[in-house]
């Protein structure tokens, strides 16, 4: 999911002594800005917002849910284990979530631990500060790049998938290439695959924005003035359980982007969102000795 | 010997510390809390002053209204109003006001009421929805004539929590909003105990914090300063949440 831009012309013909083909200008000044505040924008989103579930450890579906309400996701503890129920199924989480022993011997019974929040020790005011502080850096920025990518139409060349990408026999190819690490060389390296599309598409135009009309569901304030926003989401705990499920998914991106990263040769990866340049993977028959 | 985990698990660390530090920093906390204005601003400019909070219909109603915060206020004074099913009690609206009153709860369970079932928002992140009914605030500010210099309405409530009372704070467009009652009933029974009897604030468009219970004093005043931290209300004063709480 890592590679994969602008169809330019390489425009820098430069064989080089380190094995690797041409440079080329692969990522725009708005996509490199956006990718790094994001970068640490999301995640003091995603450590801040897990402080303030740690509030109040259940979701529920509709309109209203609290201690008396069925939940259908609950981070919770028993006497000496810690637990993650989802529906009926009951996961032991000792260690993890629900139930710790900390260095000095406290048993901490927090949903999620200290390391995954901001700040580490439990403060809902704290993390709400930081979250709804950082929520307009996150809101803000993806309006911004949302008309941007339509305006200077990367999002329709780049991103959405057109319906040769999404046939079965094509997909099931690129899978298979996927599972073997088989990344595109050469030109084809520029454009991304349909797999690549359908995340970035995913990300940028249904979770993002989601999470961000989610988020504002929540707000009272919000409700009155937008009243859509109660019935978008079907309620305010139902916003809030969606709010928690794109932020898990946009955690799961991250996880599968940097393994990507990682797998398709991350100095040139890093350098191309931090300069634009990338230099394209030879062929491999080119490679071969 | 630098390995990458520990490079890795090294710069989370530090990441987090760093976070935890700034958390800490008195400058930092006053940027994050810029964005407070910033989102009150936001919401008040595309919000109509008498945008309504929704109102649900009587199958929406939570099965039990969760009880918060105090659920019992200690102390001689309100065991006592309460053994008395609240016949001594009354409420004061003083301040900068031209009629200061003094309502027991049988004069303001006779002013005009206003029902409405509303979904009660913890700034924790559960809800619960409850028919209310009460007395629309505005007609009681109206009665107390309201002063030109008056910004804030204060209300002061039975509830201590050591040595600080219960307290909150609106401006004058949540006072005056048409949802923003004295409510003195919940799903048509008299205020409970535990639900904040004999009358509480609900001011629909913010959190559950802002719902005073207990009320004894309604103050109307210029500023926030001088009050406690000068923060508008006890949750803000001791722990740094927002005054502004529609979000």
């Amino acid at each position: 999911m890592a590679t994969a831009a602008r169809s330019n012309q390489p425009d820098m013909a430069q064989g080089s002594a380190d094995g690797g083909g041409t440079l080329v200008k692969r990522h725009r000044l708005s996509t490199r800005i956006w990718h790094w505040i994001n970068a640490l924008t999301v995640f003091l989103m995603l450590m801040s917002g897990l402080m303030i579930f740690n509030a109040h450890p259940r979701l529920y579906w509709g309109q209203y849910g609290a201690n008396f309400d069925q939940a259908w996701l609950e981070i919770g503890s028993t006497q000496d284990s810690g637990f993650l129920r989802i529906g009926s199924l009951s996961i032991a989480t000792t260690g993890v979530l629900g139930y710790r022993t900390e260095a000095n011997g406290n048993v901490n019974r927090r949903a999620f631990p200290g390391w995954a929040t901001i700040p580490s020790s439990y403060s809902l005011s704290a993390g709400r500060r930081w979250h709804l502080a950082f929520a307009w850096v996150l809101a803000i920025g993806l309006i911004a790049y949302l008309i941007a990518s339509l305006v200077n139409r990367h999002a329709w060349r780049d991103l959405f998938p057109r319906p040769a990408d999404l046939a079965p026999r094509h997909l099931w190819q690129e899978i298979k290439d996927h599972a073997r690490l088989r990344f595109p060389t050469g030109e084809a390296a520029l454009r991304y695959n349909t797999l690549q599309k359908l995340s970035y598409f995913g990300l940028i135009f249904v979770l993002l924005p989601l999470i961000v009309l989610t988020g504002l569901a929540m707000s009272p304030g919000m409700d009155a003035a937008w009243s859509w926003l109660i019935d978008l989401a079907g309620g305010r705990q139902s916003a809030r359980s969606i709010h928690f499920i794109c932020a898990m998914l946009i955690l799961f991106f991250i996880l599968v982007h940097l393994v990507m990263v990682l797998l398709a040769g991350p100095m040139n990866e890093i350098r191309s969102m931090i300069t634009g340049r990338y230099r394209l993977p030879r062929d491999r028959e080119e490679r071969a000795p | 010997m630098i390995t990458r985990r520990t490079l890795i698990a090294g710069s989370a660390a530090a990441l987090l510390t760093g976070c935890d530090r700034l958390n800490d920093s008195r400058t930092f906390r006053g940027v994050l809390r810029s964005a407070e204005g910033l989102t009150m601003k936001a919401q008040r400019l595309i919000s109509d002053r008498e945008a309504l909070a929704r109102e649900f219909d009587a199958a929406d109603i939570s099965p039990t209204f969760r009880a918060n915060g105090t659920r019992m206020p200690a102390g001689p004074d309100y065991q006592r109003l309460a053994a008395g099913a609240f016949a001594e009690w009354r409420l004061a609206v003083d301040g900068l006001v031209r009629r200061p009153l003094s309502l027991s709860i049988d004069q303001i369970r006779r002013m005009p009421r206003r029902t409405q079932i509303t979904r009660h928002d913890c700034v924790e992140g559960w809800s619960a929805i409850g028919k209310w009914t009460g007395v629309p605030l505005h007609l009681v500010l109206d009665a107390a004539g309201l002063r030109d210099d008056a910004r804030y309405i204060v209300f002061h409530c039975a509830d201590r929590f050591g040595e600080r009372p219960y307290y909150e704070s609106i401006d004058l467009i949540d006072a005056f909003h048409p949802q923003t009652i004295l409510a003195w009933a919940l799903n048509d029974r008299y205020l409970q105990i535990p639900n904040g009897a004999p009358l509480r604030l609900r001011v629909e468009r913010q959190l559950g914090y802002k719902q005073a219970k207990y009320l004894m004093r309604i103050e109307a005043r210029d500023t926030l300063a001088g009050l406690w931290d000068g923060r508008g209300g006890y949750w803000e004063d001791t722990n740094d949440y927002e005054w502004y709480a529609g979000i």
